[in-house]
């Protein structure tokens, strides 16, 4: 695919990477080789993930692809005198980088070719395994597709866990005249970032997710509710279903076959609450994310009213390396329950932030220190907050937690979208407690009064505990407003934000003017 | 609520062929499936605790006080969005959920005032009541955090007041604007705490889309959204369930009193033509009843340009009957007749007929239904059998498309209109065949599949075109058509229609339809499962208005639409009594129930139980009677609750006839336009006065139930009696129920009917017989009443009334929402914020060319006389087409309208009058010359 004797250089268009300069970058590097008279090539790839090394080049060498970051335009001039288009020394060199520990010790399947490939190239994915997942499920009967994706034990990595194959087994048996695909791209919890990544580095493994699920449960028409803070992706995934369109993978007749299916790209108007999946589908239908009860269930009665699949875009792209590999394949990966892979992300005071994808079973310490290499503050951490903004915090004392939807449970904490947020010693518990409830009165849709109500006054009885206002009084008041918002929320949004606060209260009681609890470390 | 409380289950009835039976806190209970658990408990007695759920809309969530436990279920689901299932152990009262509830109760308070002793809602508050039943005793929260307190009210709708510091954010008001009115004004804005009720995009009510329906004051939990009338007066204390006097829709309400007074208008849930929702007349403007104008006194003059004066009820029927005997006997017996009112009951209306019958002795009988559905009566009658609407209301919810012809139901029947535009929402489709962008054309979540807008005055040709493509095209119905019309008949239409002149393409140039539009709109309804023709006076009030009606029925018999469910040719009647006018014997050849005074056996039932003899000929029809009084010959009138001088067209020609009389007795409200010509003034009864019954469009006989003694000391029923027997004919009642008795023994189709059994059951659908007990909601299901259907030619003949150079544009008119026929009662409420004038809509290019801007006065010519008024520049008019309404007597808006009429029954062509419009900054001519006349009311309405 090169023009004779160039080579290839990669400097990603990953927004994370175009927030540090990547942009910058490429003009440079294409004006020093012009300027140099030096045939290249520049694909503008996703990114590997490893965000502190932001804009992470590399240079496509016999030996295999080699690294060079964080590079900087001013470091572009240099790097050319140092040869780094033949794998030159600098001081930036990385060296190969499928040899960079960070991502040399993950076990990449659903991020497999993020950041390896050029993300509009049907032509590369399909040279890095793109397709064959979907050309698997185009030879087998929904049903089948149904149950090798439940055999692979994949669970909804929006947060929720639910067992994907059952979803889609219900969805196929719903019987309606129409049936619908809707991946949930708003990704609204704080320091996670892993659907965008993927969105922008692999926008065709979405897109073969989604018409695998397709396949599985008649469906012809399908949806992504993307969040509009992501307008790279945004435009990455329209470009993506163009192309893919054009090239026969998506719209009529797949692959030559008589399947259809139809996608599109919808954009959030900027409501955390839309990451809901029932509010997400209000918004998809034109109304105000409100949250809908349940029953009935979006796999019954969803978009419009008719069957639909809601799944989350991590869970919708595991799926095609499901088919291409089998599920046995998939399921040899991770503990228990937990099944699979799931791409964590590292952030917050983390020295190395970015994307691990690890099989479950790995340990928080094994994640924080060996892959993140400890806060970037240099401080001792002090808190941990898993889940998002309505996970629990956890104290360094829990940190050998192992990665797993019951272990995380068990400690009366989430796994969810996989988001790590870490504090160092400066942190204020309390206040973060106080955050959780703000949060949830502002971006609460407002419906059920456990929510719209109770996070108002549960910042403001926060505020009283804090100050040692009738402090044992207000403590129990809270532990009442928590089990009212917990056991009467509508959705989950009313009913975990008292996760954060309750951890907090119980694991760092010394932030809101209590003794420490003896037993706080159990 | 003290009075008349009616169950609310919390969630919706369902309708489902499954049953599923679960227990709820041990008792057994089987209900449909889908059915809530919510639902199910309130039908085994078992309240469960509820704020944001009640069961005219769907089940939302939200207010999360209706949790339960279910055994083998993880948390505590609320039973309102938790359908009952087989086998499911609910319990309802648990520790654990009474804490939860109170928690929740606890978050409300918190940001609710605690000013329930000085609270418009007290002893009428469901949160009040919450508090109460999960026992609130504390508010530990305090009340010093984030709050709404301050939040201001909005006061701009004359009739309800929005005080958002008292709102819980249930969303009722909201779901109900939209479930239950499908109008979409209200919204929640903002989110989280911050969330709140808004009328519009944070406008006032007033200025918002609201079109005060009150579906959201009914439904408000609190007192957020609370009548005007009940902050004035607090809450009722005892309540009497009656029917309003609007339009034909007929709904049923429960009057809330203290004492005699009115404190609040409540549409009641089990009302069969309403079932719970009600409009801006009904339930708000019913205040004209205690309205300063009201005549409380019977006033006579010898001559009509004396002074009023007042006399007691006896001086007034003596010098009544005086007069009427003494025109008698200088002009002939047959000198004399008399209107009834389409807005009275039944009763009243009975015993107007039956003394101009036996008393007057003649059939100069007539009814201001001659203005608006005669041709209904007749073209059903030759073609059906049965001078009645097929359906009942409800049949729209089984309606798959609809054929709108000629009506504006959000305006003109909104009740029904929101009936229809929920049915639409589901899924079906509508056509709107109309010359104006009526609203269901397009408005919020409604949008027709076709808009027919055809040029006025060329009905007939369309529907002929519409069964063109059905029989031409081969879409008719043959095994109904074969099992239930006359096939001789029959063969005679098909040929006729079958002809290519009626073919679409041949009548585009007429109607102005486009033809590809017209064919795709026939095939919609032809091959409905279901299809429903709705029409209004948009059919009957033209030259070939009984023409038009036969047409419809001929399309829906050849479709096979009649008989069952969802389907039916319906007039929608403009007034509450329109039906029950006609039933009554109120035509000048028929007596009750339809039969003609020429047929001896029915002449000899009423002669033997009046003991008096009836005339074997017709009587005059109403024009008849004008043109008569003009040329000489009749001379005295009883004009029972209508105001021709304003209602009838061609004004100055009514106002001559007026004036040749020698006595003309009004019995009205107010003083109206005609009482200016009239000699006896009978003070009437409002409709809150009233003891008898209305029937209305779906044949529907409700009980009117005095809420209040009469202002003026009688009945009408007891005035007319008196009269009767001042002039010779002993006619006495004991009460209105005596009288439907005496209807019912003298009338086949009403043989059932009685105030006990329409106490006992709500409401009859007549025919109300020994084979059909409880009354017929479907008419003509195994064949029609008639025996054989009866497929009638309907050839299109345009109408006299041409537009040329002169008068180049063609004025229809019609109603608006807030206004009611000729206004004497809604000018005389609020109502009057929403429609202060009569405007002429015309479309931006007529008005250019005229130098006509928006909002500026114009003069409104046709070849009968002229008026003016203000323009309003409006696309929803094709060109070429002007519109107004004639709610306003300055307008008069029948000066222009012309003699026109229906050649079967005389019914007035409205609808199509030729005119011009030009600039103009001064009064009409007429206006002028009638100055006294237009002065009045004016006066009276300030």
């Amino acid at each position: 695919m090169n023009p004779m004797n160039a080579t290839t250089v990669y400097v990603p268009k990953d927004a994370a990477a175009l927030s540090v300069g990547a942009d910058a970058v490429a003009d440079a590097i294409t004006a020093e080789a012009a300027r140099r008279n030096i045939n290249i090539t520049v694909v503008r790839n996703g990114s590997r993930g490893m965000l502190w090394l932001e804009p992470l080049i590399e240079v496509d060498l016999p030996d295999g692809r080699t690294a060079y970051g964080p590079v900087s335009k001013d470091d572009v001039s240099e790097l050319f005198d140092a040869g780094f288009l033949t794998g030159g020394k600098h001081a930036l060199s990385l060296g190969l980088t499928e040899d960079i520990p960070y991502l040399k010790n993950q076990e990449r399947l659903t991020f497999a070719r993020c950041g390896v490939i050029d993300p509009l190239s049907v032509e590369d994915y399909q040279a890095h395994g793109g397709f064959e997942g979907l050309k698997r499920a185009l030879t087998m009967s929904a049903d089948a597709i149904c149950e090798e994706v439940r055999e692979s034990g994949l669970r909804g990595r929006g947060g929720a866990g639910f067992p994907t194959g059952i979803k889609w087994k219900t969805v196929l048996d719903a019987a309606a005249d129409e049936k619908f695909i809707c991946c949930n791209a708003d990704e609204g919890d704080s320091g996670t970032f892993a659907d965008r990544m993927i969105m922008e580095g692999d926008p065709f493994c979405l897109i073969e997710g989604m018409t695998i699920a397709a396949l599985a449960v008649g469906a012809r028409e399908g949806y992504i509710y993307l969040r509009s803070e992501y307008p790279h992706a945004i435009a990455t995934m329209r470009t993506a279903i163009e192309l893919a369109e054009a090239e026969g993978w998506l719209g009529d007749a797949i692959h030559n076959t008589d399947h259809s299916f139809h996608l599109q790209v919808r954009v959030g108007a900027g409501a955390y609450i839309c990451g809901e999946e029932t509010s997400m589908l209000e918004s998809l239908e034109g109304r105000r994310g409100l949250v809908r009860a349940k029953p009935p269930l979006p796999a019954l009665e969803g978009l419009f009213g008719k069957p639909t699949v809601v799944n989350n875009v991590l869970s919708l792209t595991s799926v095609p390396v499901i088919l291409a590999k089998g599920a046995a394949h998939y399921k040899d990966f991770g503990v228990g329950r937990s099944l699979g892979t799931q791409p964590f992300q590292l952030a917050g005071n983390i020295k190395h932030g970015g994307i691990v994808e690890k099989a479950f079973g790995v340990t928080l310490r094994e994640l924080i220190y060996d892959f993140g290499g400890g806060t970037a503050t240099g401080r001792p951490l002090r808190a941990v907050q898993t889940g998002g903004p309505l996970g629990a915090y956890l104290p360094e004392s829990l940190l050998d937690t192992a990665e797993d939807y019951e272990a995380f449970a068990a400690q009366e904490a989430m796994v969810g979208h996989g988001g790590i947020v870490v504090f160092d010693d400066n942190v204020d518990l309390a206040q973060q407690a106080r955050f959780a409830m703000e949060f949830c009165a502002v971006e609460s849709c407002g419906k059920c009064t456990p929510c719209r109500i109770g996070s108002q006054r549960g910042v403001e009885v926060l505020d009283k505990i804090i100050a040692n206002e009738d402090r044992a009084n207000n403590l129990e008041l809270m532990k009442d407003l928590c089990d009212v918002m917990t056991e009467g929320s509508l959705c989950a949004m009313g009913g975990l934000t008292p996760m954060p606060v309750e951890s907090a209260l119980k694991h760092f009681p010394e932030d809101f003017g209590l003794s420490p609890r003896a037993e706080a470390a159990e | 609520m003290s009075v008349h409380k009616e169950t609310d289950h919390g969630t919706p009835a369902i309708e489902a062929k499954r049953s599923v039976s679960l227990s709820i806190d041990g008792r057994n209970i089987t209900v449909p499936e889908g059915t809530s658990v919510m639902r199910a408990a309130s039908e085994a007695g078992i309240s469960i605790p509820k704020l944001c759920a009640t069961d005219c809309i769907q089940a939302y969530g939200s207010c999360r006080l209706c949790l339960v436990e279910i055994d083998g279920r993880r948390g505590t689901p609320a039973s309102c969005t938790t359908p009952a299932e087989d086998g499911m152990e609910v319990s309802t009262q648990t520790p654990r959920l009474a804490k939860l509830r109170k928690g929740v109760m606890e978050l409300y308070i918190s940001d609710h005032p605690l000013d329930c002793l000085t609270c418009a809602a007290n002893g009428d508050c469901e949160l009040q009541e919450m508090a109460g039943t999960v026992g609130l005793r504390d508010v530990r929260y305090g009340f010093d955090g984030k709050n709404h307190l301050e939040a201001e009210k909005d006061t701009s709708n004359p009739y309800f007041t929005f005080d958002p510091s008292k709102c819980i954010v249930c969303a009722r008001c909201v779901r109900a604007c939209e479930e239950v009115q499908g109008t979409f004004a209200l919204t929640i804005a903002g989110r989280g705490f911050n969330s709140k009720v808004s009328s519009g995009i944070q406008q006032p009510f007033l200025e918002s889309e609201c079109v005060s329906c009150g579906a959201c004051v009914q439904n408000c939990p609190t007192a957020t959204l609370m009548e005007n009338s009940v902050i004035e007066h607090g809450q009722a204390e005892h309540a009497v369930i009656t029917t309003c006097a609007y339009c034909g829709v007929g709904c049923s309400f429960k009057a809330e009193l203290q004492g005699e007074t009115v404190v609040r208008m409540t549409p009641y849930k089990d009302g069969g033509a309403n079932e719970g929702h009600a409009c801006v007349k009904g339930r708000f403007a019913w205040g004209y009843a205690s309205h300063k104008d009201r005549i409380a006194a019977p006033m006579v003059r010898e001559n009509t340009s004396d002074p009023w004066r007042e006399v007691s009820w006896e001086e007034a029927i003596a010098f009544a009957a005086a007069k009427l005997r003494g025109v008698q006997e200088r002009h002939g017996k047959g000198s004399i007749g008399g209107i009834t009112s389409s807005r009275c009951t039944n009763e009243e209306i009975f015993t107007v007929q039956k003394m101009i019958r036996a008393a007057f002795g003649n059939n100069n009988v007539d009814t201001c239904a001659r203005v608006c559905h005669s041709p209904t009566g007749y073209g059903l009658k030759e073609t059906f059998g049965t001078s009645a609407g097929t359906q009942d209301f409800k049949s729209v919810e089984k309606a798959d498309v609809m054929l709108l012809i000629g009506a504006n139901p959000t305006d003109g029947h909104p009740v029904f209109g929101s009936r229809m535009k929920k049915r639409l929402r589901q899924g079906a489709q509508l056509i709107v065949a109309d010359p104006r962008q009526i609203d269901l054309v397009k408005s919020p979540h409604i949008e027709a599949a076709h808009h027919l807008q055809l040029l006025p005055g060329t009905n007939v040709a369309m529907i002929n075109a519409i069964a063109h493509v059905v029989i031409s095209e081969g879409l008719e119905d043959r095994a109904f058509i074969e099992e239930r019309a006359d096939m001789d008949a029959f063969a005679v239409w098909e040929a006729f229609i079958r002809e290519d002149r009626h073919s679409p393409e041949a009548v585009e140039r007429i109607t102005g339809i486009p033809a590809a539009e017209l064919r795709a709109a026939a095939h919609l309804y032809a091959t409905a499962d279901n299809a429903a023709i709705y029409y209004g006076l948009g059919v009957t009030e033209h030259s070939q208005g009984s023409t038009m009606v036969m047409g419809l029925a001929n399309l829906a018999m050849a479709t096979g639409n009649i008989g069952r469910d969802g389907v039916g040719v319906n007039p929608l009647r403009g007034q509450n009594n329109v039906q029950g006018s006609c039933d009554m014997g109120s035509f000048p050849h028929e007596f009750s129930g339809y039969r003609h005074v020429s047929d001896d056996a029915t002449r000899a039932l009423f002669e033997n139980a009046w003991g008096a003899p009836m005339d074997a000929e017709p009587g005059r029809r109403i024009p008849n009677m004008f043109d008569d009084a003009v040329a000489g010959s009749f001379k005295g009138l009883f004009v029972h609750g209508e105001d021709i001088a304003q209602s009838d067209p061609n004004t100055l020609h009514v106002h001559a006839a007026l004036k040749s009389m020698e006595c003309i007795v009004v019995q009205d409200l107010f003083l109206n336009e005609t009482a200016s010509f009239a000699h006896v003034f009978f003070p009437g009864t409002s409709f809150l006065e009233k003891d008898g019954t209305f029937t209305n469009a779906e044949r529907r006989i409700n009980r009117v139930r005095p809420a209040m003694r009469p202002r003026t000391g009688k009945h009408e029923w007891e005035i007319v009696s008196e009269l009767a027997t001042a002039m010779g004919y002993d006619m006495g009642y004991d009460n209105a129920s005596q009288i439907m008795d005496e209807i019912a023994r003298l009338t086949p189709t009403f043989k059932g009917v009685s105030f006990e059994k329409l106490d006992r059951m709500g409401s009859v659908q007549w025919p109300c017989t020994d084979d059909m007990p409880q009354g017929t909601r479907t008419m003509h299901e195994d064949g029609f009443v008639r025996g054989k259907g009866q497929f009638v030619i309907t050839e299109f003949v345009p109408t006299e009334e041409r537009t040329n150079r002169n008068f180049p544009l063609i004025l229809t008119t019609g109603r608006t929402l807030t206004q009611y026929n000729v206004g004497a009662q809604t000018r005389r409420t609020d109502n009057t914020v929403w429609h202060g004038e009569d405007v002429l809509e015309i479309h931006p290019h007529d008005a250019e060319i005229r130098g006509v801007r928006d909002g500026d006065i114009v003069s409104l010519a046709s070849r009968m006389g002229a008026t003016s008024l203000r323009a309003k520049l409006s696309e929803r008019m094709p060109q070429g087409v002007v519109y107004t309404t004639f709610h306003h007597p300055v307008t008069g808006a029948n000066v222009v309208t012309t003699e026109h009429s229906d050649w079967a029954t005389n019914c007035p062509e409205y609808k199509v009058t030729a005119v011009q419009v030009t600039p103009s900054n001064q009064l009409a001519d007429w206006k002028r010359d009638h100055a006294p006349i237009v002065a009045k009311p004016v006066e009276a309405a300030e």
